[in-house]
């Protein structure tokens, strides 16, 4: 049984073919690296994965189970986590508040008008503990705004640790980032037990091999190379797709 | 029968006249991506301005014209002294217009008072033409007339020259408009100022059958609302379209349940937002 | 220290028909009370959901509207509120799946149609609603056989609506589903990605909104003992629009200071200009392009720079490229 699946799997906008028929399959344990240059529908893909996207075709199967119709907010309490190229995160709150906000996701607690959230004891100890993992958890109180942007991008990888994901899908989790904190970054994801599946995209090469077993090589929206690390490497298309053509 | 084809006709008037009043309001809405809550009140503004200027002389299409242009004048202002302080900020935006249209309600009010003006029907218009075998009022045709003019002329300018074309691309996609090197903050004052010219306009070519009163501008704002979420915003076609559907639920909701008039047309309206939230002729959603 | 200064604020309103001079100005305070209520619940989805709506009046009127029908129909009070309530959150359902359809400006326009459909339903629909020359009921309840004829009784029975409004939305701010919903304002993309069911949230963040309009109705029925399509027009819905945006979204004591603003300056207004439309107007403009924060946020941060001007500042983070604020 695969983590994930993708199957024959097509997006247009307006006339832009955006995903074109990709097929994918992530074992479970596996670190698979996605790459691409801008425009390959990289991004897309992971949307159409959480469900942000419907696709007009094809299927995704998350440990065997069919959830091409299941709605995105369902997903999460599935077992798939992402984070986004883009940080979003919530700026008017706290490292800890972002972090619980993550927590209550998943928890029958979000329905709740009643008691106050500050009490909830086991939510946030919980939530320091994600921080700790990340280890900012000094910060835990301090607001998003008076934070780094390194700092935000670890915030980011919190807040989808947070949730336990079976499947975690990391969107382009070193941009922006100085060597130093690249090679920081790239500690907390190898750190990540086993039992998480990982996707990953990037665009820059040099950090994200460390981390590959698996690549898959994305271009206008189709898969054109697919194989082990030193595979995609030496592979004449990827040159090509990479030095221009 | 002549009941229906009366209402026919009425309905085909209202909704030249409604499409006048939304196209401006669809094209803002499209390329600014702000509802132009002050719409009603240039209608409104217009119709009483020019009921001074044909006080003073003026003859009807020139005061039709010049009031068209009054308000256009004073949207220009609008757009350039306050709304592009808050470019960015489409809901500040939209309550500025909101704020506004009281404003300009109250001045009216002060200074046209409270009683309703009628506007007399332009000489040469008046008494009926025979089409067909059937009389019709000659202003109410004529009205259709200078509807489907205005649609070929809007449709023109959109399709035809490079400011519609400047405009179609900014109402597509802003921020590569941009980048393409359109003008797009003198775009948007060209087009707030051409939706309040045909607001204007439409307000008095509107006159001789609706009249002008206080509390115009409340009636029609939500009649070019509806236009343009059944017809979908930033369509001309869909306005055009929208406008006529209302024109008719408008009038033969009016005739046949006259307190339901409001309900006949909630109807529609909750069946596009439903089905199809980004109206019939819509791209993007509302 | 605060918990000190909000009892004496509290003590302080509580006791308002003993100092306030005069009858006029009690029913000033009961006015303010009750549009308090209804910018309250504006700002529930105003402010934390971050919907603006601009037809909440309708809401408001229809709970008014039902109240007046059925006291007519020989109704006892009970029913009269109860029902009047049913009724807007009924409505309020029906707003919020029709409105909910968009969001941002879709969503202020959608809920202007429906507010001016309301509007025109009250001024068309003679036969319902008696048009232009409004519902009349007889009295005003006598909730536990207590007279509320007074103007001081009216009051002290409003405070206590008043404060349970203002306990409730405290309780939700600080609640895990008033968290909820703040995050779909902020980021509602992010909050789907996270398993939360973001329309269902502002469906309920509306309904909510909805009741306590219906509340602030039902008691505005019961002061004025007149109902007319004056309430459910546009102007209405800006009004207390300009309630929450005066005194900022914020915080709780935002909308309260905006209501009491805002009644005294349409009182105030109409004893000696005519022209109240055209100053309500004027206010709007100005306070969204000069103070777009509101009144209260804006006060205290013109107090924070004064007191900066002599303190040497804190760096902060300057937010870095590719930052996002999702929608």
């Amino acid at each position: 049984m695969s983590a994930l699946a993708v199957r024959d799997l097509e997006k247009s906008f307006g006339g832009l073919r955006v995903t074109a028929g990709v097929n994918l399959v992530v074992e479970r344990g596996e670190r698979r690296l996605i790459l691409g240059p801008n425009g390959a529908g990289k991004t897309t893909l992971f949307n159409l994965i959480t469900g942000e996207t419907r696709p007009d075709g094809g299927s995704i199967t998350f440990f065997d189970r069919d959830i091409t119709g299941v709605p995105s907010h369902r997903r999460a309490h599935l077992g798939i986590g992402r984070t986004y190229q883009i940080i979003t995160l919530f700026p008017r709150e706290t490292l800890l508040r972002n972090v619980t906000l993550s927590l209550l996701g998943l928890s029958p607690l979000r329905w709740n008008p009643f008691v106050r959230l500050e009490r909830q004891a086991a939510l946030v100890a919980r939530a320091r503990a994600v921080l700790a993992r990340v280890a900012l958890d000094q910060l835990a109180e301090r607001p998003l705004t008076q934070t780094s942007y390194g700092e935000r991008r670890r915030v980011e990888i919190a807040m989808a640790l947070a949730q336990d994901p079976k499947v975690l899908l990391l969107d382009e989790p070193f941009a922006g980032l100085s060597i130093e904190e690249r090679r920081d970054v790239l500690r907390l994801v190898s750190g990540i037990p086993r039992d998480v599946t990982i996707v990953m995209i990037e665009h820059d090469m040099d950090v994200a091999l460390d981390f590959a077993e698996r690549i898959t090589v994305l271009h206008f929206g189709e898969v054109v190379v697919e194989g082990s690390r030193r595979e995609v490497v030496a592979h004449p298309r990827t040159r090509e797709i990479y030095l221009g053509e | 029968m002549s009941l229906w084809l009366v209402l026919a006709v009425n309905s085909i008037t209202l909704g030249g006249l409604l499409f006048l009043l939304s196209a401006g309001f669809s094209l803002i809405f499209g390329l600014m991506k702000i509802p132009n809550l002050t719409h009603g009140s240039f209608f409104m503004l217009g119709a009483y301005l020019a009921t001074s200027l044909i006080a003073r002389g003026f003859n009807f299409w020139t005061a039709a014209l010049v009031g068209g242009l009054l308000v256009a004048a004073l949207g220009g202002i609008v757009e350039r002294l306050i709304l592009r302080r808050l470019a960015g900020a489409e809901l500040a935006q939209v309550l500025v217009t909101l704020g506004l249209s009281f404003m300009i309600a109250d001045v009216c009010l002060m200074v046209w008072t409270g009683d309703p003006i009628r506007i007399d029907t332009p000489a040469g218009l008046r008494g009926a033409t025979s089409v067909m075998g059937l009389g019709f009022p000659t202003y109410r045709l004529a009205i259709s007339l200078i509807a489907v003019i205005f649609a070929a002329a809007l449709w023109a300018l959109l399709d035809r020259t490079r400011l519609g074309a400047m405009i179609r691309a900014g109402v597509d996609d802003p921020a590569m408009a941009r980048v393409v090197g359109i003008r797009v903050s003198r775009l948007f004052t060209i087009v707030f100022c051409l939706g309040a010219w045909l607001a204007g306009f439409a307000g008095v070519i509107g006159g001789p059958i609706l009249s002008v009163y206080p509390g115009l501008d409340g009636e029609m704002l939500p009649l070019a609302l509806v236009v343009v979420i059944l017809g979908g915003t930033g369509s001309l076609v869909g306005s055009l379209v929208g406008s006529f559907v209302v024109g008719f639920l408008y009038n033969f909701g009016q005739a046949m349940f006259p307190e339901l008039a409001y309900v006949v047309l909630f109807l529609p309206m909750l069946i596009v937002l439903v089905v199809r939230p980004q109206g019939l002729f819509g791209r993007q959603t509302v | 220290m605060k918990r000190l200064a909000l009892v004496a604020a509290l003590a302080i309103l509580a006791a308002a028909p003993l100092w306030v001079g005069g009858t006029y100005y009690v029913n000033v305070a009961s006015q303010i009370l009750i549009y308090a209520i209804f910018a309250l619940g504006v700002n529930v989805l105003a402010g934390y959901a971050g919907l603006v709506s601009l037809g909440h009046a309708g809401l408001f009127g229809i709970a008014a509207y039902g109240g007046a029908k059925l006291m007519s129909a020989g109704h006892g009070q009970v029913v009269v509120t109860v029902g009047g309530l049913a009724v807007t959150l009924v409505a309020a359902a029906f707003f919020a799946t029709l409105s909910l359809r968009a969001t941002g400006l879709g969503f202020v326009m959608i809920t202007v149609a429906l507010g001016q459909i309301v509007w025109g339903v009250a001024y068309r629909w003679i036969s319902l609603t008696n048009g232009d020359n409004g519902i009349s009921i007889g009295g005003r309840p006598r909730p536990f056989g207590l007279s509320l004829a007074s103007p001081a009784g009216f009051y002290w029975a409003t405070f206590v609506v008043f404060l349970a409004a203002v306990a409730s939305m405290a309780i939700l701010v600080a609640s895990p589903f008033g968290a909820s919903v703040r995050g779909t304002r902020d980021q509602a993309r992010r909050m789907n990605a996270l398993g939360y069911h973001v329309w269902m949230i502002r469906f309920l963040a509306f309904l909510f909104s909805g009741f306590w309009s219906g509340v602030a109705g039902i008691l505005y029925l019961y002061y004025n003992q007149f109902v007319s399509p004056q309430m459910v027009a546009l102007t209405a819905s800006a009004e207390v629009l300009l309630m929450v945006i005066s005194g900022g979204t914020a915080t709780l004591l935002g909308p309260i200071v905006g209501a009491g603003l805002v009644v005294v300056m349409k009182n105030v207004a109409s004893a000696y200009i005519e022209r109240w439309n055209f100053v309500l107007g004027a206010i709007f403009v100005a306070i969204v392009v000069f103070m777009p924060d509101g009144l209260v946020p804006g006060t205290v941060r013109l107090g924070r720079w004064g007191l900066a001007a002599w303190r040497p500042r804190a760096p902060s983070a300057v937010p870095a490229p590719g930052e996002d604020d999702g929608r």
